[in-house]
């Protein structure tokens, strides 16, 4: 692996499996005038960026920019290099991560960025709000980077992400669900305070386990120890890091965030995030669903 | 009800936004989000007078009234950290407010549409906008005491 920038050595992310995947708000100050660092804000809001980002910081809007215009699925191998030369990223940057809303869709992007396995992904633990809380420079200036060479790179969906057949044949297996208590137990066919995004059905998939993502998030939006992490997920929950796991949510932001912290903070080795999560098993013809069944105590 | 025919504050607005470049229109609305005045106090200090739009992403709170006189009155309040949601209240009240209440309900439902946002900000972004405008004519409806029929979308 290419690790352009050295590691952050903050003994908190020492803990955890795969620390070379996170960085602290106080390193990526003392970073961010490194030529091969880009600094990637993503947002649930479009415009939040644009009233002020980390000084130097791009914009990568989940919606408009990683998805397909026209087929549900995220952009090819020749689309994702466009857009990253457009945005002045190397195949060897040292990309950081961070956004709004304990960084769902910061690590969304991250996820969506290792389909196309660039090296040295990381996530700001915290993301803006703990920058904005510190009190840190930002800046309503447009950055201005020089168009890469990026390498057009097809897209590997075998390793990290799940298709609704794959889930099927997944049933039985360990799966968990990182909705909110109302939607897992079909009380609500969405997040609560949110738009209806169109499930016909509401419940979970058989045999999944409830384990809301904002529990491995602290109320500063950074990530819980490795020990309260472990004790979640392989104490409550019972998974191991051998296990086969797939994750989903709504349209798999969520879930982004929860298999971010099961591979790169406890180490599971398999870890599938299942896109199409609720918002496809909620529509999709004769799947089976389970309500109101046991959620982890 | 054709673009010629909505209210003049709000055609305008249509007009400048589906006439900008794409990218343009991402900083129209942001300047609209900065354009959202304070609540007045009465609401300030009484918040649960203000109906929330569960539609919208983040938290957005409006409240609709007609004067005597048949004029309405917006108030709408969200975030600063939700932009985008403002930036949408921004534009009702800017092309809405002080207009009778005639007019108000003559707004077509396909208001969000006509500003061209859909590929800058994505469809699922506007329904909330969709939604707070069909709120706030379900409401003066009622204030009117007329019938109350279901919100135009959302």
């Amino acid at each position: 692996m290419t690790v352009a920038l050295p590691l952050d050595t903050d003994p908190k992310l020492a803990e955890y499996a795969h620390p070379e995947r996170l960085v602290t708000t106080s390193w990526l100050a003392d970073h961010l005038d490194d030529p091969n660092l880009v600094v990637v804000e993503s947002d649930e809001d479009i415009l939040l960026y644009e009233t002020g980002h980390i000084p130097g910081a791009v914009k990568v809007d989940w919606h408009t920019e990683l998805n397909d215009a026209i087929t549900r699925d995220y952009l090819d191998g020749e689309k994702f290099a466009a857009l990253m030369r457009d945005k002045g990223i190397g195949r060897d940057s040292t990309v950081v991560f961070y956004g709004d809303k304990s960084n769902w869709w910061a690590a969304y992007a991250l996820w969506v960025f290792s389909l196309f396995g660039h090296p040295d992904l990381r996530l700001l633990d915290g993301g803006r709000a703990k920058w904005e809380a510190e009190e840190r420079p930002t800046t309503t200036d447009a950055p201005s980077r020089v168009p890469s060479d990026y390498p057009s790179v097809e897209r590997d969906d075998s390793r990290i992400r799940a298709f609704r057949d794959q889930v099927l044949e997944h049933l039985g297996k360990p799966l968990v669900d990182v909705r909110s208590p109302d939607e897992f137990s079909g009380k609500l066919l969405h997040m609560a305070n949110y738009p209806q995004e169109g499930a016909l059905r509401g419940g979970h998939i058989p045999g999944a386990k409830s384990v809301p993502w904002a529990r491995a998030a602290n109320e500063d939006g950074t990530f819980k120890s490795r020990a309260e992490l472990e004790q979640l997920y392989q104490g409550e929950a019972g998974l191991a890091p051998g296990d086969d796991v797939v994750v989903y949510c709504r349209i798999g932001e969520r879930s982004s965030h929860t298999w971010f912290a099961l591979t790169n903070l406890l180490g599971f080795e398999r870890v599938r995030n299942y896109d199409g999560s609720w918002t496809e098993w909620g529509n999709a013809v004769r799947v089976p669903i389970e309500r109101e069944a046991e959620a982890t105590a | 009800m054709t673009a010629d025919t909505l209210p003049p504050a709000l055609a305008e607005i249509v007009e400048d936004f589906s006439s900008a470049p794409p990218r343009d229109r991402l900083e129209m609305l942001l300047e609209y989000a900065g354009m959202l005045p304070p609540l007045p106090e009465r609401y300030r200090e009484h918040p649960e007078r203000l109906e929330p739009v569960p539609e919208c992403q983040s938290p957005l709170f409006v409240a609709t009234e007609v004067e005597p006189d048949g004029t309405v009155r917006i108030y709408a309040d969200a975030p600063q950290e939700a932009p985008t949601t403002r930036g949408f209240a921004g534009i009702l009240r800017a092309g809405l407010d002080g207009l009778p209440a005639a007019e108000v309900l003559a707004v077509p439902p396909d208001l969000t549409a006509r500003l061209a946002l859909s590929e800058v900000v994505s469809p699922l972004r506007l329904r909330g906008a969709a939604a707070l405008q069909g709120r706030i004519q379900r409401r003066v409806r009622e204030l009117q005491g007329g019938s109350v029929e279901p919100a135009a979308a959302g």
